[in-house]
């Protein structure tokens, strides 16, 4: 990779403002992305948008570092965005980082 | 990173198959683009015939979606053909005009039919069958014309010809060869399957080669070469396929029968590959789905894995099975006469039934089989694995024959066998899948391991393996799990937060032994309703274990958006409730108004972010028309107005709604009060369903109108509005403690029984008495109105339903 074409930060919330479980939706340029914290306070970003139908992955229902869509319950990895079990497909999935209680997602 | 560059030269099922092959093990890696010469996404072309023969419709065949392709980032040319390859420049060329690089090429052009150079073939009315275009013609055709030939008395041509008759037209078959099939079936199953298709009205024409097709602008008939003549509307010719290869040809790719390719897929040109019908391997090019699915995942390994590894493509074994209605016919490897064959025969006439193993050095080699073809598969893997059978008897290779109860063939089969040859899916992945996903139809089956997704053929094998696994687990004495978390029942689970005194999800699946330590979307919202169940007074709802619609409270819409359905007492209105819904329906721009089953209005496509100002300037109550809760009470007009109406069917109704709305429950529960039998609120088919006659009311239980129609049991006659209210609560009460989470009242009531639950909501008068005392309880703690809530609640609202935007600086 290029030097010149690092990744770009952006600061999307802070983790204060992101209820365990309960994830949050931002918009960047048009893309929808859901920006999930787990029980111990990591946090995760995933396109909103299931490879399935579409359903957005902000209203599921998170356990531990899965994420159920709300349209037909396919389960979600929030580490890779990948299906699990048979279903097969994969959302993309963004890299985050802290500091100073603020949540920067890492764009490509 | 630049991503490689992956063109897909034929939208068809061989080269789609090895993109998702790809793509489940490299999601990201390539940048896909696919020419496709059909204006359509990729479908089944096996399955045309059966959409021919009316058992399907053509979107149900479509295998990926225009939305697929989208998901999956893939530049998709629909209706335009690639014309030129250059391996000098590794680029494609299209009609369209577009130039396309590529660092990887596949070439999955398929076939042609083959069009004998019969004069008159160019007629209007003379088709082949090959693509959705060539089905719908058939269809079209059907509608104006009657008489129907197909030339070619094989697999496809037989396939079009039944559906031809499906069509209503009378068909007559055309065939050189003396025996219809033979490519695939020795003489004695062939002569079987004409007289079985003879039987079902087609006609055949043996023997008989066409000279000339003869009409003026549009077909007429046919001439034959030894002189005899036959009239037709329409002509299907159906003699044959070739690989289709101008376009590798021309590009000076090295072509034989077809294109030729190495055990890895290769070209003799670098970085182009060919797949499925258009390769040419060892000197054989299939035309079977199964060879094609081989191929495309050795392909797909090869590409994922950059350079040729492991054995790569060793060739297929084929097998066939007929696709008609009626007929059972199949046949694989070698099935004819040899003298070094030795042959297992079985041929009843009378029943219409035959088969032919052939052995040769104590193995199986190939079988042919008429009339029942239980025993494939079983013979399918015996032929793969090339295993001695000296020592077995053949009860074996033809199980269906021995004395032995009749016992579905996927009952001995290894886990290892294959169940789905199409999409090469093993028994043990079938019943694995079952198992840990509670899978209950063969169409969820379908959904999850892909068997039975290609021809369908296996269908009832999969069907019968899921009848063998769930009917193990239901003699057996182990209680159905709550979930895949856990091995504990609904019942045990609920005992036990009881016992143990629990109070938070969290809690029951840390105490309880979650095998999952967060649980998952089946057992969290469960877990959260019997913990307020039992404990109404002190528990907290944990909203982040609810499903999204009862989270935000309003119902989750296919794409994204939501309803809102205010609540309506009864289902009555006023001017003042309608012109508050048309100001925000117009102000918030909602794009459809509609009236639910329940006598409501709906407001559909609402953003979630407008959800809470929308609430706000209704100022309505939430008709909780998204819950596992007290939905709505229908009513009819009564007496206020009804010259039949008895009784005060409105004031009741809303009484009753008043009373038990924001109550939750099980499952949703629809209520309906008429006034009389004539019933025009429907309590028939409701959870609970009044009717008023002369001095009484009716009360009907378990009343279903959705997927499981139910009529309602009349759980009794109740003297005074006070006793209806009293059993209301009663039965309500005893519906939220015993019944399963997402077991509705109909379900509930045929699992306990309607005695049963006369005796303890209307007859233990002790205990009648509890129930009412404890749903008091739980009234009196149900919550106020959740839309009010959340619209004056800042916090809640920025967590729920924000959209925050954030710009790129």
């Amino acid at each position: 990779m290029n030097s010149v074409d690092k990744q770009k930060e952006v600061a999307v919330a802070t983790v204060d403002e992101i209820t365990v479980d309960i994830p949050k939706e931002v918009i960047i340029e048009e893309t929808s992305i859901a920006i999930f914290k787990t029980k111990d306070d990591t946090i995760f970003a995933l396109e909103n948008k299931c490879p399935h139908k579409g359903g957005p992955l902000s209203q599921g229902i998170v356990s531990g570092e899965h994420v159920f869509c709300p349209l037909h319950d396919w389960k979600i990895s929030l580490n890779d965005g990948e299906a699990q079990g048979p279903d097969e497909g994969c959302t993309a999935s963004y890299d985050t980082r802290i500091e100073n209680n603020t949540v920067y997602l890492l764009l490509n | 990173m630049k991503k490689e560059r992956l063109v897909l030269i034929g939208n068809g099922m061989a080269g789609m198959y090895t993109i998702e092959e790809i793509l489940k093990q490299e999601p990201d890696r390539f940048e896909i683009t696919v020419f496709g010469k059909e204006p359509h996404p990729n479908y089944n072309r096996i399955l045309l015939s059966s959409v021919l023969q009316g058992d399907s419709e053509l979107e149900d065949i479509v295998l990926n979606d225009y939305d697929w392709y989208e998901e999956h980032n893939i530049t998709l040319h629909a209706g335009d053909e690639v014309t030129r390859i250059d391996t000098t420049n590794k680029q494609v060329e299209s009609a369209g005009g577009i130039v396309c690089a590529y660092d990887h090429l596949i070439v999955a052009t398929g076939s042609n039919p083959f069009m004998p150079p019969i004069p008159g073939s160019d007629k209007e009315g003379v088709i082949s069958f090959r693509d959705i275009k060539d089905t719908e013609t058939m269809i079209e055709a059907s509608k104006k014309y009657e008489k129907a030939a197909v030339i070619g008395g094989g697999l496809l041509g037989l396939e079009a010809a039944r559906g031809l008759l499906n069509l209503n037209m009378e068909t007559e078959v055309i065939h050189i060869q003396d025996q219809l099939m033979e490519r695939q079936l020795d003489p004695n199953a062939s002569k079987m399957l004409k007289r079985e298709l003879e039987g079902q009205g087609m006609r055949f024409h043996m023997e008989k080669q066409t000279e000339q097709i003869f009409g003026r602008k549009r077909v007429q008939g046919l001439h034959f070469k030894d002189g005899e003549s036959l009239y037709a509307d329409l002509i299907v010719i159906a003699v044959g396929i070739r690989p289709n290869i101008k376009l590798a040809e021309n590009s000076g790719i090295e072509t034989n029968r077809a294109i030729v390719v190495n055990d890895f897929l290769e070209t003799s040109a670098p970085d182009v590959y060919a797949v499925g019908e258009c390769a040419e391997h060892n000197g054989i090019a299939y035309g079977l789905v199964a060879p094609l699915y081989e191929q495309g995942k050795i392909l797909a390994a090869r590409l994922v894995s950059k350079e040729p590894a492991g054995a790569g493509y060793q060739g297929s074994l084929t097998s066939t099975k007929l696709k008609v209605s009626g007929v059972d016919v199949f046949s694989a490897g070698e099935f004819g006469e040899a003298d070094d064959l030795k042959s297992v025969l079985v041929h009843d006439d009378f029943d219409g039934v035959y088969k032919k193993v052939n052995i040769r050095d104590n193995k199986v080699v190939g079988a042919v089989l008429f009339g029942d073809t239980s025993d494939s598969p079983k013979l399918l893997n015996l032929i793969n694995k090339k295993e001695d059978i000296s020592d077995v008897g053949k009860g074996l290779i033809l199980p269906s024959e021995s004395n032995a109860p009749v016992e579905s063939p996927v009952a001995d089969m290894a886990d290892e066998e294959t169940v789905c040859g199409c999409n090469g899916v093993c028994k043990g992945d079938i019943v694995s899948a079952i198992n840990d996903k509670g899978l209950t139809s063969v169409n969820e089956i379908k959904q999850h391991t892909n068997a039975s997704r290609s021809c369908g053929g296996c269908k009832p094998l999969v069907s019968d393996l899921l009848n063998a696994t769930l009917g193990d687990e239901a003699s057996g004495a182990e209680v159905e799990p709550l979930c895949g978390c856990t091995d504990l029942s609904h019942e045990q689970v609920t005992e036990e937060i009881k016992t143990k005194q629990l109070t938070h999800t969290r809690e029951v699946m840390n105490v309880l032994g979650w095998k999952e330590p967060e649980g998952c979307s089946k057992c969290r919202p469960a877990l959260n309703y019997y913990l307020s169940v039992s404990k109404p007074k002190e528990y907290e709802d944990d909203y982040s274990s609810r499903f999204i619609n009862e989270r935000v409270h309003a119902n989750i819409q296919n794409d994204g958006t939501y309803s809102v359905v205010p609540r309506m007492y009864g289902g009555v209105t006023n001017s003042e409730q309608l012109r508050k819904i048309a100001d925000v329906a117009e102000k918030y721009e909602v794009p459809l108004l509609k009236m639910t089953g329940g006598q409501r209005i709906d407001m559909l496509g609402v953003k979630k972010e407008d959800l809470p100002s929308i609430w706000g300037e209704l100022d309505m109550p939430s008709g909780h028309a998204y819950g596992k809760s007290i939905r709505t009470v229908k009513t009819c007009v009564g007496e206020d107005f009804c010259r039949f109406g008895t009784q005060d069917s409105i004031g009741m109704g809303m009484t009753i709604e008043r009373k038990y709305e924001r109550l939750n429950t099980p499952h949703k529960v629809k209520m309906a009060v008429s006034a009389c039998p004539r019933n025009c609120a429907e309590s028939g088919i409701k959870d609970i369903g009044i009717v008023g006659l002369e001095g009484h009311w009716e009360m009907y239980v378990g009343g279903n109108g959705g997927v499981d129609l139910r009529g309602g049991d009349l759980l009794g006659k109740m003297k005074s509005d006070d006793e209806l209210l009293d059993s209301i609560s009663a039965f309500l009460q005893y519906y939220r403690e015993s019944a399963h989470y997402l077991e509705r009242t109909s379900h509930w009531i045929e699992r306990v029984g309607l005695d049963h639950v006369k005796a303890v909501v209307l007859e233990d008068e002790e205990a009648r008495a509890n129930l009412i005392e404890r749903m008091e309880v739980s009234l009196e703690h149900k919550g106020e109105d959740p839309w009010k809530e959340l619209t004056y609640n800042e916090k809640k609202k920025q967590e729920l339903f924000e959209q925050r935007k954030v710009e790129l600086v």
